[in-house]
């Protein structure tokens, strides 16, 4: 049997390098936000290969009158996705009629979405909302399933281990590959919840299963748990990344970066049950022990 | 207890019915087998049950959400600073009503159109399925509600009683008209509206009525008649009477359009996403092809990691596929993009319990005879299979939000995601349990030695 937790300070090394990362993209790039909170206009059109982005970016700016935050090239079919800052009725006919100067017959929209500003706020507060109502059903089963402080808490560190993770990562992609945190990156967020703890709940139901049928010292406990369980997790983890990975590749613009949350979070959440939850549980029974031992010694 | 055998072949009925249902509503089918050719289009039925009061109508066709059938969302928000706070939830109703009746004027085939309610502000969001530009519908939607009594054109009378009676607008408006409510008539008894002009309203409303006693006078909302009732006779007093051979939910509705020329609301144009056809036809073709990989990859893998009892998972999963669309058509379920990626990600987790199990019993083989170690297996992998289920279906229930609750979002490909991911969740419990253990039951046999 391999002695997994011998290496439990790799592991927090590890996460903490992961974690260090993060919060270094988070306070350098910040997070990028979609127009689902902060208003403005994403639209798709079609418009020909040989069109110039630079002269339309500026015609925009001087005729819109709107700020031009991006325009970027999605596959090859000569489609453009465009943010803008948030437009009413006359601006909006003033960037169609540009866009079909520019494009002449090719012109086609694919879509367009326009959010005023005041949407932007209430969805942060619904965000946010969802976010506390979820965590704390999920806290409110924790405690219940293992009625033990310690299972509980190490199984929500885990948690926020994860979504830390997923957060902190999209600053990254947001700086480098222009990802953007919208309310699907949220809908993932919370997804990636429920998965960092259903993989937590079969390691830990197979450490009491094992306490109670065998008991034993508690670290090897918990290694033969892990054992047992690792295939079990990974190969699960497989069928999902499996998934998941085909979205990404072959699903279309639209759903990309949410299949990329997706991804991160099941990765985060499969690695965070036995390398994050176990090893804390297992340090903190250790301490818990020593506490024990120096009471009986005085 | 049935035996597992009889359950297999309830299961094997139950999926053929499943895949009948998955069937496109028409498709042609040709063939030919040596002199023997066949060349017909074959039709499935809708659902058609009707049981007394009950009835029960299903096409059958899968519902694509507005990113998958191009449309619009457009969502208003609605100034009712204006409005007394008790008349704001008649005056939102009445908006409500108004915007329906525009909808439906503009043609448009399944309209959605709810009210949303979030900390003192009030939206209306517009679903309009296959508008592609919705300029007019905005610019249709967005006027305030005119309401207008009218009068017969007097030139009209002198030409008969078989001529059409041409109306004329009075100065008597919406404006003028306090409220309209349901009440009940005192000596009949039937449900009638009852009208409340204000101050000036009453004098403009008595010296029409004195005019028009014996005729009709027709009310009209956005050009629009209401009602045209018969004037008995003059009426003082800013209060007035309509009555007549109503329903309840008819004196109910021609309240709530008459409260919405009283209560005037106007409306703002906050958000607008529109999504043309051919986008969602791509994307409903990706999504498909990037399901299929993954399904393949998914099966090939349960095959080289546990062989046989992979390949029967792998049916399990395909009973589980054909289960989970037949659900999608008769609920029906609304597919969006996100909802395709929640049933995709269903797939994937679809498997887990049945991983579950097979890693149980690859440890448990060992100590006991090959059907026993399969029965200790399933028994003991069930209470991690739930409670791990459990944490993904309560994320599941707050993204769906099926109560409408106006502190949560509202939003379709959100809710879509949820409900599909909820769906398999569920589903995958009941395929990765009962489906797969029974097939497992009557296709496993002890090798004799």
């Amino acid at each position: 049997m391999i002695n997994w937790l011998k290496y439990k300070y790799i592991y927090f090394s590890i996460s903490i390098l992961a974690l260090s990362l993060g919060l270094f993209g988070i306070l350098k790039w910040g997070l990028r936000l979609s127009i689902d909170f902060t208003g403005g206009v994403m639209a798709e059109y079609v418009l020909g290969k040989d069109v110039s982005i630079e002269d339309i970016k500026s015609k925009i700016e001087n005729e819109v009158k709107a700020n031009v935050s991006s325009i970027s090239k999605v596959g090859d079919g000569g489609s453009y996705i465009f943010r803008i800052s948030s437009l009413n009725d006359n601006q909006k006919e003033k960037l169609k009629d540009i866009l079909k100067e520019a494009a002449g017959d090719n012109f086609k929209e694919l879509r367009f979405e326009n959010v005023g500003p005041s949407v932007g706020p209430e969805l942060v507060k619904k965000t946010v909302y969802a976010i506390v109502i979820s965590s704390f059903f999920i806290l409110l089963m924790v405690a219940r399933q293992f009625s033990s402080f310690k299972f509980g808490i190490s199984a929500i560190l885990a948690m926020f281990h994860d979504s830390f993770i997923l957060i902190s990562s999209f600053s990254w992609f947001g700086h480098f590959f222009g990802a953007e945190v919208d309310f699907l990156f949220v809908t993932a967020l919370l997804t990636t919840l429920s998965f960092s703890v259903h993989d937590t709940i079969v390691v830990y139901d197979r450490i009491r299963e094992l306490q109670r049928k065998e008991g034993g010292e508690f670290v090897s406990l918990a290694n033969r748990a892990l054992s047992e369980t690792m295939v079990r997790s990974l190969n699960n983890s497989f069928t999902i990344i499996f998934m998941l990975v085909a979205m990404i590749l072959l699903g279309g613009s639209t759903i990309k970066w949410f299949a990329v949350a997706l991804l991160l979070g099941t990765i985060a959440g499969t690695y965070s049950s036995p390398f994050v939850a176990v090893p804390l549980l297992v340090v903190w029974n250790n301490w818990e022990e020593k506490i024990r031992l120096r009471k009986l010694s005085r | 207890m049935k035996s597992p055998l009889a359950k297999v072949i309830i299961i094997f009925i139950f999926t053929l019915i499943c895949l009948y249902i998955d069937l496109p509503s028409s498709f042609p089918i040709k063939f030919n087998i040596g002199n023997y050719s066949v060349d017909k289009t074959f039709n499935r039925g809708g659902l058609d049950i009707q049981f007394g009061r009950f009835s029960f109508r299903r096409s059958l066709d899968l519902v694509f959400g507005l990113d998958l059938a191009g449309g619009s969302h457009l969502v208003f928000e609605a100034d009712l600073s204006g409005i007394k706070p008790e008349e704001k939830a008649t005056a939102l109703s009445s908006l409500k009503e108004v915007i329906e009746r525009r909808v439906n004027f503009f043609g448009v085939s399944e309209p959605n159109i709810q009210i949303s309610s979030f900390e003192n502000k009030s939206r209306i969001i517009v679903e309009l399925p296959g508008v592609s530009d919705p300029k007019q519908a905005t610019s249709l939607i967005g006027q305030t509600a005119q309401l207008v009594f009218g009068e017969v054109a007097p030139q009209a009378e002198d030409k008969g009683e078989n001529s059409q009676l041409p109306f004329v607008f009075t100065d008597l408006t919406g404006a003028d008209l306090k409220k309209a409510s349901v009440v009940f008539d005192q000596t009949s008894g039937r449900p009638a509206v009852s009208l409340e002009f204000t101050d000036e309203g009453a004098k403009k409303f008595e010296s029409l009525t004195e005019r028009n006693v014996g005729k009709m006078l027709p009310i009209f909302l956005d050009n629009q008649i209401v009602s045209a009732p018969l004037v008995k006779e003059k009426i003082a007093g800013g209060r007035a009477q309509i009555s007549g051979d109503f329903t309840l939910e008819e004196a109910k509705k021609m309240a709530i359009q008459l409260n919405a020329g009283a209560l005037p609301v106007p409306v703002k144009l906050v958000e607008e996403r529109t999504v043309g056809a051919t986008l969602g036809e791509e994307s409903i073709y990706k999504s498909i092809r990037a399901g299929l990989v993954g399904l393949f990859m998914v099966v090939l893998f349960m095959f080289l990691s546990y062989g046989w009892l992979g390949l029967i998972a792998s049916l399990a999963l395909f009973i589980f596929a054909a289960i989970s669309l037949a659900i999608y058509k008769i609920a029906p379920v609304v597919l969006t993009l996100p909802g395709i990626a929640g049933f995709l990600l269903s797939v994937g987790m679809a498997v887990d319990s049945n991983i579950l199990i097979f890693e149980r019993f690859k440890e448990e083989r060992p100590r006991r005879p090959l059907r026993e170690a399969l029965e200790v297996s399933f028994g003991r992998a069930w209470d991690s299979i739930r409670d791990a289920n459990i944490a993904t279906l309560t994320t599941a229930f707050v993204l769906a939000n099926p109560f409408d609750w106006g502190f949560l979002h509202t939003s379709g490909p959100v809710r879509g995601f949820a409900i599909t991911l909820a769906l398999g969740v569920a589903l995958s419990m009941f395929t990765g349990i009962v489906v797969s253990r029974n097939l497992l039951r009557v296709l496993v046999r002890e090798k004799k030695q």
